[in-house]
């Protein structure tokens, strides 16, 4: 078996998920490369080595990869893709964009977002926002593979492999990066936040979140909401957690003043602990909450960030 | 320019879907199906392109039952022009979903496919990138705002920690997200016009696509339970509990 492990990264740093994803690997067992495809990418090469259970790990340092396009990732993983059995990588935005155009050039199908590695060829995956999972068996020569990384433990960074530059260029000229807007924030990404706290309509206000934000950084973590508190303008959409929204699964996830609708559930319920606070001990929350606290979260939400 | 609209049938996004017995699939008997509402996304920008005098004609396709035509009727009644039904009883994987495809842009020479980022039943997300893949083209994945200028298209989409804008040539396929549009309600006059537009009826074989998978799903089972936890009576306690007994903080 041998795994190529393609890395999210920013160039200057390597994404938390990727040891989440070299965990998937090292489940599934063999020989382990990481691929860096990027520009002055030498700083997440040099994190990826760290990686522990890694082999190698192959820098492809050119301008074409500098932005992640996926024309010229994807033509990329299509000719190197096929010395491997398996490739892998994180189910975040580059993941899901350029995976399945790579699984195309090299005719396989893809297998999304596993939770699971049953063997070699064998994965769970959700299906239905969660609400079934199916075991999926792939005969493709090579199996390509969005791992979900909340759902493997990371591994350490004790290794030291070592690192090969790959002299590959492909620029498809089909595509180019104009700009990016980025929400500036030292708060880790929602969906790779190994604490998430989230306010709901019991907020009442974009005031009331700085409670919220204040407790969230306090922990380390990141903000989430409900789609009610995204409706009513409380925060922008891209906090919304639930089916329609983000799919996290933290540690610990806070939902303060969420009632806890299906939608919501169908975001959040695979985290490790939940703990709600709501001043309604009917709210339904507390059906899937490890710890409910029955009160208004005005008092007990700063309470609690003075208290940890 | 012609702009097809690739769409699907699934359970209707307020079914809670339960999995069958004998964990083979979840159980879509007599439950409520509806176009993927991605898909309605999708139909709508399309459509808009073609009020704006963008698009010249809006095709949808589908790959499924012949009950899918129920889709593609209300894709007409929101404003596609005509429509393809590539018609087949068996489950269609998202690659070879994605040959069938292909074929059919071989076939109509589309500048732009749009389509929804995933289908909420296999929540694969992986057809038009696929699509993409082999047919060449150009991809704008995940896009919230979509600005068609002559042969290139300037396509604003969803990343992780905010957005980013690329600028891609076309003919390109583009993945509908869920803030990209609102989508309209077909309107009763509409409905019955679209009775009367033209629908193809086509299987998978005039396109020289066999329907067989490398991937098995060997079983469906329900999400472990999440059973409620303990009240506690006080903040000292909950953080005494998150401390020494869930080890979280």
């Amino acid at each position: 078996m041998s795994i190529l492990v393609v890395a999210d990264h920013h160039n200057s740093e390597l994404s938390p998920v990727t040891a989440n994803v070299v965990a998937a690997a090292k489940a599934i067992g063999g020989d382990i490369s990481v691929l860096i495809a990027g520009e002055s990418c030498q700083p997440a090469a040099e994190a990826a080595a760290k990686l522990e259970g890694v082999a190698k790990v192959l820098v492809a340092d050119n301008a074409a990869y500098g932005h992640q396009l996926a024309e010229n990732l994807a033509a990329l993983l299509g000719e190197i893709g096929k010395d491997y059995t398996h490739l892998l990588t994180g189910a975040t935005g580059v993941g899901k964009n350029v995976f399945p155009r790579a699984a195309a050039l090299l005719d396989v199908n893809q297998i999304s977002e596993i939770i699971a590695v049953e063997s070699a060829d064998t994965f769970k995956r959700p299906i239905y926002a969660g609400n079934a999972i199916a075991t999926v068996q792939s005969e493709d020569a090579v199996k390509v593979i969005t791992v979900r990384g909340t759902s493997f433990d990371p591994v350490a960074d004790s290794g030291s492999a070592e690192i090969e530059t790959l002299d590959k260029a492909t620029d498809a000229g089909l595509s180019s990066h104009v700009g990016e807007e980025l929400v500036a924030s030292d708060r880790p990404e929602l969906t790779a936040a190994g604490v998430v706290v989230s306010g709901g309509r019991g907020v009442g206000s974009k005031e009331g979140f700085e409670t919220i934000y204040k407790l969230a950084d306090k922990l380390g973590g990141a903000v989430g909401a409900s789609r009610a508190a995204v409706d009513a303008g409380y925060v922008p959409n891209d906090l919304q957690v639930g089916q329609t929204g983000k799919i996290v699964a933290p540690q610990l996830y806070i939902a303060a003043g969420i009632s806890g609708a299906i939608q919501h559930l169908a975001g959040m319920k695979d985290s490790k602990v939940i703990v709600a606070i709501n001043k309604d001990e009917e709210a339904p929350i507390f059906q899937v909450a490890d710890y409910g606290l029955v009160a208004d979260l005005f008092e007990a939400v700063p309470e609690l960030e003075g208290k940890l | 320019m012609k702009v097809l609209v690739p769409v699907k049938r699934v359970v209707d996004y307020n079914v809670k879907v339960r999995v069958k017995a004998d964990q083979s699939d979840v159980d879509l008997a007599n439950v409520k199906m509806s176009m993927n509402p991605f898909c309605e996304i999708a139909v709508e920008e399309a459509v808009r392109l073609k009020e704006k005098g963008t698009a010249t004609e809006v095709i949808a396709v589908t790959i499924g039952p012949k009950a899918a035509q129920e889709q593609l009727r209300t894709a007409m009644a929101l404003g596609a022009d005509r429509s393809i039904l590539v018609e087949t009883d068996e489950a269609v994987d998202s690659l070879t979903a994605a040959k069938i495809l292909a074929k059919i842009v071989e076939e109509e020479q589309p500048q732009i496919v749009m389509m929804g980022k995933q289908s909420i039943d296999t929540d694969n997300n992986q057809t038009p990138q696929m699509l993409a893949g082999l047919t060449g083209m150009s991809q704008g994945m995940f896009a919230s705002k979509v600005d068609v200028d002559g042969e290139k298209a300037k396509i604003t989409r969803e990343i992780d920690g905010g957005l980013q804008t690329i600028e891609i040539n076309l003919p390109a396929v583009i993945s509908a997200d869920l803030r990209l549009n609102d989508p309209r309600y077909a309107k009763l006059p509409n409905i019955m016009k679209a009775k009367k537009k033209p629908l193809d009826s086509k299987t998978p074989a005039d396109y020289g696509v066999e329907v067989a998978s490398k991937l098995k799903t060997l079983k469906v089972e329900p999400p472990a339970e999440r059973s409620a936890g303990i009240k506690v009576g006080s903040v000292d306690e909950l953080v005494d509990k998150l401390k020494n007994e869930a080890k979280v903080v």
